[in-house]
């Protein structure tokens, strides 16, 4: 069985408050996350593919494919913005376990549409000590 | 004093096969344990087709079709029970020469295609290298021990081969 991987980055802000929460509440639960001025990362993101490797080829998928997918989808969407902002974010706090799931949700379907490869997993890290993973175990 | 949870858990590399294996070894009063040992060679490449045109050779694989270079990093994971008596499961400068002799005798400082004879039919692509590297090291192992072969091309894109899990015991 074969996975390919491939890591990009974005930074981003972010406020983490559940609207439907008091503030107090909120302050306990998220602590400093919950700043209302917002506070940010440098995320790093790490997409992994499974499939058949083409014959010819010889990859799952070109990289200079996924490389756009993500810009498009994700890149030029989240780089440099406040994440609470984004349309995907207004159910959801903006959490790094948010952001996992919401990306997978973005990336799966048109991963699948452009052939034999699939998306395993999404992995988020938040900072060099907090991981977060979606998707099948690798 | 509360106890840490291993490391290996920690890394989030395999928490899940983890935690499925360790239920099982424990039923049995073995532990079935991963190690990793990991080695860096560089080695220049370029992706060409010569059945391809150059026009297509060129839409296909782009400035790859120049020849370049890679600091690859290989990740080799075993696995097994340690031994009762050393508390191994392997001894790593086993491991150490033997990817010296198979990896970087072979592969460093030299070009994956003029220089070695595993890609005259197919590019030098991460994932057809990180196969054929889990084949050749498969094939000096003990069976069953190769468990993973993780291949880093960059520090942006690796390629990992699985084993097939091994088979719980009757």
């Amino acid at each position: 069985m074969i996975r390919s991987t491939r890591r990009y980055r974005f930074a981003a802000a972010h406020v983490l408050a559940s609207p439907s929460l008091p503030e107090a509440e909120n302050r306990r639960v998220y602590g400093k996350c919950a700043n209302p001025n917002g506070h940010g990362h440098d995320y790093g993101l790490e997409i992994t593919l499974g499939g058949s490797v083409d014959p010819v080829a010889g990859w799952i998928l070109p990289p200079a494919v996924l490389d756009a997918l993500v810009q498009e989808r994700i890149l030029d969407r989240f780089d440099h913005r406040l994440l609470n902002e984004d349309p995907l974010f207004a159910e959801r706090v903006p959490t790094a376990e948010s952001i996992a799931v919401v990306v997978h949700g973005e990336l799966a379907a048109p991963v699948a549409a452009l052939g034999p490869a699939h998306l395993v997993r999404v992995r988020v890290v938040e900072t060099p000590r907090n991981t977060f993973d979606y998707g099948e175990a690798i | 004093m509360p106890s840490l949870p291993s490391p290996e858990l920690v890394d989030g590399a395999f928490p899940a096969a983890s935690l499925k294996r360790r239920s099982l070894s424990f039923s049995r009063g073995c532990a079935l344990v991963r190690l990793t040992r990991a080695v860096e060679f560089s080695s220049s490449l370029r992706y060409w087709r010569p059945e391809l045109s150059a026009e297509e050779n060129l839409r296909l694989f782009g400035p790859c079709t120049r020849p370049h270079g890679h600091n690859y990093r290989l990740e080799v994971t075993l696995r097994g029970e340690p031994d009762p008596v050393t508390g191994m499961v392997v001894d790593l400068k086993d491991v150490k020469d033997l990817l010296e002799r198979e990896v970087v005798e072979r592969f460093d400082h030299r070009d994956l295609v003029a220089d070695t004879p595993y890609f005259e039919k197919q590019v030098p692509t991460p994932e057809n290298f990180a196969r054929l590297l889990h084949r050749l090291l498969a094939a000096v192992l003990p069976s069953g021990l190769l468990d993973r072969t993780r291949l880093y091309q960059d520090p942006d894109h690796w390629v990992d081969v699985l084993s097939a899990e091994p088979e719980p015991p009757a």
